[in-house]
Parts: C-alpha cells; structure tokens; sequence
C-alpha cells in the first residue's frame, strides 16, 4: 500500500486559516489501513483544527466525507453535492488523490493534510516498512524474493557492502542488510548458484529515469 | 467570585471502574459530582475520537478508567486505552487544550474508595487548571452523556 503520515497540526492550521467553509476529505484506500486519512482520522482532525480555530475565537466550518478512492475520477464525482459553498479542500489521501480532485475542481485550492511516504507492508500492528521504490523492472525473481532497491540503503545490486555487520545495515543498527537476507534466503531455498551471478547494472529508465510515467493498456483504454 | 465547577467525562470500563463507582455507591462514600461517569465495555473501546468530542462539547476534563496491568477482561485493551490517552494527550498539547486535562487511571473493580479518591484528585486538578479554553464557546455536553451519568448502577 501506498503509505502516509499526517501533516503536524500547525501545517494544516496554516494552509486553512484564509477559509471559512472547508471540505475535508478522508479516502478509504491505502490511507485508510495506514491510520491517516480513512474516515477516523478525518473525524479527528475535523475535532482537532474546530477546537484549535474556536480557541482563536474563529468557528471554522467544515463539511467531512470519505470517498471510496481518491485516485479515480470516478469517485470524486460525488463531491460535487458537497463543494458549494466551501472555500478550500483539504484532502487526506495520498498525493495522487489531492491532484485528482485539483484536477476535478479547478476553482477551489486544494490542500494535502498528510505526507505521503512510500509504499509499504505492515511489519506488525502499527509498523509500516518501505518494500517497493516502483523500479519498474522487478527484480525478485532473482534476488530470493527480498527488494535490494527498497531495501538496501544504497540500492547495490550485488551486495553486501563493507558496512553490513551481523545482519544490520551500518547506517543503523535497527535495519536489516538487505543483502544479507538475500543471501540467507537463497542459501534457505538451495539456489546459492544465484548469488554467484553478476547483476549488471540497472537500467533507471523505467523507473524515474525518463521522466513521468504513464502505463497505457490499448484494450481497456477509451 | 464564583468557584469554578469543572465538567469531567469517566469513560469507565464495566468490568473494573463502573463496578468500583457502583461500589463506591454501596460503601455510601461521597465523591465529586462533576465526574459523569460513561461506562464502556472496555477501556479499549476508548478512541481518540471520544475524547477529542468530549473535550469539543465542552468538557474540562476526560479519564479514562481501565483495569489493573494484566487484568484486563478482554487481555490487553487496557494497555491499548493507555497508549491512545498518550497519544491524544500530546494532540491535545498541540491544539492549546493541554494534555494535561486528560488522563488514564487504572484500578479493580473492588476499589471503590480508590474510585473516590481518583474521583476526587481529578476534579481538583481540573479546577486548578480552570476552565476549558473553548467551554463557553462551544455547545453543551450532549443530553445523552448527562443521561448516563444519572443512570443508577443496576442493584
């Protein structure tokens, strides 16, 4: 899931203090199941800035709804009922989701209320760890199955590096050598013959390295 | 000038604190009546979101009141309850509530007189940190929070 974490409080305070009438909007998509902008959280943050703005003698209006996707256009048609009147969006979705609905409403601003991360597993209740930088060319197959692009701080393709010291990253102790578990995953499956093959370097172009992406399937697309 | 009463909002898990108040009854002990006691299944039933409307209908105070460590009817909720008043305590902070107006109590059901001792503490600290900041500017607590709180414990 694509993974996020809400704005500090006075961030958010700030971007609203212009409006009167806000729309603040939760998603119920990867946010959702990462604690930070489902239906919860936009309730609580809809109490959190009502308290702060009537504490500064301000009675801040503001209309909550949570949209089953914020990435698809289709959903975000329902706002419309609810976007008159309303000086500003504020959204707790992702940052596709906030340029989906700037795209929709191009008269409103359109504030983000969250930092979007990266995409994540829950480790545990709570936890959420980085697994996938999208690279566009997945090298799984061949690396036991653990990411050495997401995982490994220096994205080695043929690691370890120096700084590997009993399983642990030097960057800190806490992390895990990517290279490490690969090796260890591999030796667990029989296929140590892997490792021994060189990776060659890796070709960034379809990840960032050219640009903006954009994935087109010719017999869904209209 | 007239003394400030305090409104403190109990969320009192039934299978520790709500006994204890019920107990607290049975002993005849006098604690404050500013506590309106809502009794939860579980301290673990408390979210963020409650408190944060307890505190936004204009309540000065809110505690939430679990089982002891390890005697949790339903294992861990009262560990859960404690970590999301932590939590809530420092969002509070950050809105100008202060944190310090909310707090986690833990006690057993047999505890009656400690029940009106927490009781008693609470309400006294909520009075000297005086009112809270947006009470007069925001709408009465709920009919129905008041209704709990005169509910009898059942006999």
């Amino acid at each position: 899931m694509i993974t996020a974490e809400r704005k500090p409080l006075e961030e958010i305070i700030e971007y609203i203090r212009p409006f009167q009438k806000i729309l603040l909007v939760g998603c119920n998509e990867c946010v959702t199941v990462c604690a930070a902008g489902g239906r919860k959280e936009v309730g609580i943050l809809s109490s959190l800035l009502q308290m702060s703005f009537l504490k500064q003698g301000k009675n801040l209006q503001i209309r909550e709804h949570t949209l089953e996707r914020q990435c698809d256009p289709e959903y975000i048609e329902e706002l419309t009922n609810l976007i008159d009147g309303v000086d500003a969006i504020l959204s707790m979705a992702c940052g596709c989701g906030v340029q989906e609905i700037s795209r929709r409403f191009r008269d409103k601003p359109v504030f983000p209320a969250v930092n979007t991360k990266f995409m994540g597993a829950s480790e545990r209740q709570g936890v959420w760890a980085e697994r996938c930088q999208g690279c566009g060319d997945c090298l799984l197959g061949i690396t036991g199955g653990i990411c050495p692009i997401s995982r490994c701080s220096k994205q080695l393709m043929n690691g370890p590096c120096g700084g590997s010291t009993k399983g642990k990253c030097e960057i800190n102790p806490d992390v895990d050598c990517a290279w490490q578990l690969i090796w260890d995953r591999l030796k667990a499956l029989g296929l140590e013959d892997r490792y021994e093959r060189i990776i060659p370097a890796k070709d960034w172009r379809p990840g960032r390295g050219a640009g903006p992406r954009k994935i087109i399937r010719e017999d869904l697309a209209e | 000038m007239e003394e400030f009463e305090p409104v403190i909002v109990a969320f009192c898990c039934h299978f520790c604190a709500y006994t204890a108040a019920d107990m607290a009854g049975s002993l005849r002990l006098c604690y404050p009546a500013n506590v309106k006691i809502v009794r939860v299944p579980c301290s673990g039933k408390v979210d963020t979101i409650h408190i944060l409307k307890a505190f936004e209908g204009g309540a000065d105070g809110v505690y939430v009141a679990g089982c002891l460590e390890g005697d949790c009817h339903f294992k861990n909720g009262n560990v859960r309850a404690a970590k999301r008043v932590t939590y809530t305590r420092k969002l509070l902070d950050d809105i100008g509530i202060g944190g310090q107006r909310l707090e986690m109590v833990n006690l057993s059901a047999g505890m009656g007189e400690r029940f009106a001792e927490i009781a008693r503490q609470i309400t006294e600290k909520i009075r000297k940190l005086g009112p809270n900041p947006i009470r007069n500017l925001t709408r009465p607590l709920s009919e129905a929070a008041v209704q709990i709180s005169k509910e009898q414990p059942s006999q």
